[in-house]
């Protein structure tokens, strides 16, 4: 295992070059091409401004502007659930390689992982025209904690994709699950509303919850006045990814050789 | 020095019998069989403790029929499965010509993919850099290369692949059927290419039906059958074994199937009631015309199996015997051959007519002759008889073909007609067109050269389809 998480520094140029693909095979014959990057995320806020500021009521809060709160969630949330189901069925739809080719097949789910991240720094632009908008001041010293979250959200999304991708190859339906499990995790997460919101005694559910603590750290740095006082959550969280990181390697190399058979 | 060492390999496939394959998560939880599904419990093996060393340098071809064992030992000299038991060792860079643009993005251009598939390969983007022209060059797709890949014909896109991963530079290069990629002028590049691998000292395993090419092309060869290794050595003696072992095979077949159509002619023609008696029309050698009363006109043109016939005489039993006398479906052509027809007549007759018809399997007939048309007249016959009919020179190219046997009576009245019901395969070395092979011939006045391929050595490229036939 130590041997071939070594070779994946090997694989580098691979891995830059398939995510290269990736981004590149998106959105090539659309019209606007890379500029769905923008578009997605931007008509994904103003679906939800519209359904949380003028269909239903939400009365007095201290979530104003309130697009600008759900934005901070709901970019990063994005990245994390299409990684997950991409990359359940990442094995089945590189079968190709996996059977008739050398291939590290772990490249693949690592590949989608990134590519989504991709998009979501290329999201983050939308982001900063709207913090610049309400926020004149940038909240730089907090930005400091920015690329951390952004750290420990990539490996815990791995982790969690190097699993799921092998699994889904010897039991098919994880998609299917994990499609409805992640519209769960979705509204179980401190996204569409904040975390003083919710009432005490379920608290401690939604700490369970790892995005909870990305979600919040997301909103201290962007959303709130005020330094990020969830950091020691999130470096706990991160521990935990890179420990669900090895764990998934490990899952994903065990069941390695079964792929070229199964797939 | 060893560039691939196999030893004592068996690779065994899972197979599901309770429609495993489908296995679900949620079934799985529910019976409580997920370790048990995980658990292999019906086995297949695909290869069964094979060993061979293939020496750097040589060419190594593995012959074997379909199921054998020949792409799965590829994938675990390639190293992408494992062997459930033995080792695989191979030395220095390998390239596996399996599947061709395996891993091209339909969506993206040529260019592009060439660079990600040489990297997919093992290449750094540099070195694909510095061989891209070469790349494009040898695929012919100067054109197209910045074309998404999805526009591409098979052809085009075959050649892409075949062109980038033959450009790994390779130290071993492992081959798998993959020379039917494009038209005559690119298979002979690729025949090309391998010879100056080979002269390069580099390392070839060569998997393909192409027997041909292993006999001219490889040093060594081995024969897989059923998993196991048959024979390993001289690709001549190899490739020998393997083509008798066919037509062992093939004999066994064709008896089953003879046999097998009899008795459904034989259930068919009990079923219903005995087909027309009415007489053909003319006397002619059986089965070229088969005006049967009974039969629907189209069958004129689309000859079905059949028989019919009074049965006052009777074929009791058809053969085939090749020189020696031995019974067989399978034979050389320019052998010869004899059809042995026993034959008892109930009651004496007077009026009888034997006749032959050979077929091949458009249902052209080949040839067709019967006792009256060769002036024969009868003039009696009782009780049980053998009619030999035999062919001195079996003169047709290689192909199966089908039998007519027949005795009816001058004016064409069936006593017994089998119509296509024996079936023969004639096997020929050279691989001419046509239905009949005169006996021939080719001389050359002048100052025209050819040698025979089978003694140059291993030539690749001079292939061109009439240039070295000498065969007579």
């Amino acid at each position: 295992m130590l041997a071939n998480l070594r070779n994946l520094v090997r694989y580098r140029g691979l891995v830059q070059s398939l995510v290269a693909r990736e981004l590149k095979a998106r959105y090539r014959g659309s019209v606007l091409g890379f500029f769905w990057s923008f578009i997605n995320p931007l008509l994904l806020l103003l679906i939800y401004s519209f359904v949380f500021s003028f269909v239903i009521e939400r009365g007095e809060s201290d979530l104003e502007p309130y697009a600008l709160f759900m934005f901070c969630g709901i970019l990063p949330w994005t990245w994390f659930s299409s990684s997950l189901s991409e990359s359940a069925s990442v094995l089945m739809t590189g079968g190709n390689l996996i059977k008739k080719v050398l291939f590290p097949a772990e490249v693949l789910p690592i590949v989608t992982v990134l590519a989504n991240m991709v998009h979501f720094l290329l999201g983050l632009p939308i982001l900063v025209i709207f913090l610049l908008y309400y926020k004149p001041v940038p909240p730089v010293l907090e930005l400091v904690w920015f690329p951390v979250v952004v750290l420990v959200q990539l490996v815990l999304t791995l982790g969690l994709a190097l699993v799921l991708s092998a699994l889904t190859v010897h039991f098919r339906d994880i998609k299917d699950i994990l499609a409805n499990v992640l519209t769960f995790w979705f509204f179980a997460t401190p996204i569409i509303y904040s975390m003083p919101q919710v009432p005490g005694r379920a608290h401690w559910m939604l700490n369970l919850n790892p995005f909870t603590h990305l979600a919040i750290t997301y909103q201290e740095i962007l959303f709130y006045d005020g330094p990020v006082g969830h950091w020691r959550w999130l470096l706990a969280l991160g521990a935990g990814s890179v420990g669900l990181f090895l764990l998934g390697y490990f899952v994903f190399d065990r069941l390695r050789d079964s792929f070229a058979e199964e797939v | 020095m060893d560039a691939i060492d196999v030893r004592n390999v068996t690779k065994v496939y899972r197979r599901y019998s309770r429609r495993k394959k489908f296995a679900t998560l949620k079934s799985a939880l529910i019976d409580g069989t997920l370790v048990g599904d995980l658990k292999p419990d019906e086995t297949f093996p695909a290869l069964n403790g094979v060993s061979f060393a293939v020496p750097a340098g040589i060419t190594f071809g593995i012959v074997g029929r379909n199921g054998s064992g020949k792409s799965t030992m590829l994938k675990l000299v390639a190293g992408i499965t494992k062997p459930t038991s033995g080792t695989v060792s191979v030395r220095g860079r390998i390239s596996a010509l399996i599947e061709l643009g395996a891993g091209f993005h339909p969506e993206i251009s040529g260019r592009e993919n060439v660079f990600i598939n040489g990297i997919m390969l093992g290449l750094t983007k540099k070195e694909v850099a510095r061989r891209f022209d070469e790349i494009v060059e040898f695929a012919e797709l100067r054109d197209f290369i910045d074309a998404p890949v999805k526009t591409y014909s098979s052809g085009m896109y075959m050649r892409l692949g075949f062109a980038v991963a033959i450009h790994v530079d390779p130290d071993v290069l492992l081959v798998d059927e993959v020379l039917a990629v494009g038209d005559e002028a690119f298979t002979h590049k690729c025949l090309d290419k391998f010879g100056e691998f080979r002269r390069r000292g580099k390392t070839i395993l060569l998997v393909t039906h192409a027997l041909s090419l292993v006999e001219r092309f490889c040093d060594e060869a081995l024969w897989l059958d059923g998993g196991r290794k048959r024979e390993i050595g001289d690709p001549m003696r190899v490739v020998g074994a393997y083509l008798t072992a066919v037509e062992h095979g093939e004999e066994r077949t064709l008896a089953a199937e003879n046999s097998a159509t009899l008795a459904r002619v034989e259930a068919e023609g009990r079923a219903e009631p005995e087909p027309g008696t009415e007489a053909p029309a003319g006397e002619t050698p059986a089965a070229v015309t088969s005006g049967n009363a009974d039969e629907p006109p189209d069958h004129l043109l689309r000859a079905r199996e059949g028989r019919w016939g009074s049965r006052e005489v009777e074929i009791l039993d058809v053969a085939l015997k090749d020189r020696s006398g031995q019974l067989g479906h399978v034979f050389q052509s320019g052998d010869p051959v004899s059809v042995h027809l026993k034959v008892r007549a109930a009651q004496p007759v007077v009026d009888f007519v034997f006749g032959i018809g050979l077929f091949n399997p458009e249902g052209v007939c080949c040839y067709g002759t019967n006792t009256y048309l060769e002036e024969l007249e009868p003039e009696s016959f009782t009780g049980e008889a053998e009619v030999v009919f035999s062919i001195d020179a079996l003169d047709l190219v290689e192909g199966t073909y089908k039998l007519d046997v027949a005795v009816h009576k001058m004016d064409g009245y069936p006593y017994d007609y089998h119509r296509l019901l024996y079936t023969f395969r004639v096997k020929s070395r050279a691989h001419d067109v046509g239905i009949y092979r005169p006996r021939h011939r080719w001389t050359f006045v002048g100052d025209v050269k050819l040698k025979h391929r089978a003694t140059s050595d291993g030539g690749a490229a001079e292939a061109g389809p009439a240039s070295g036939r000498t065969e007579a």
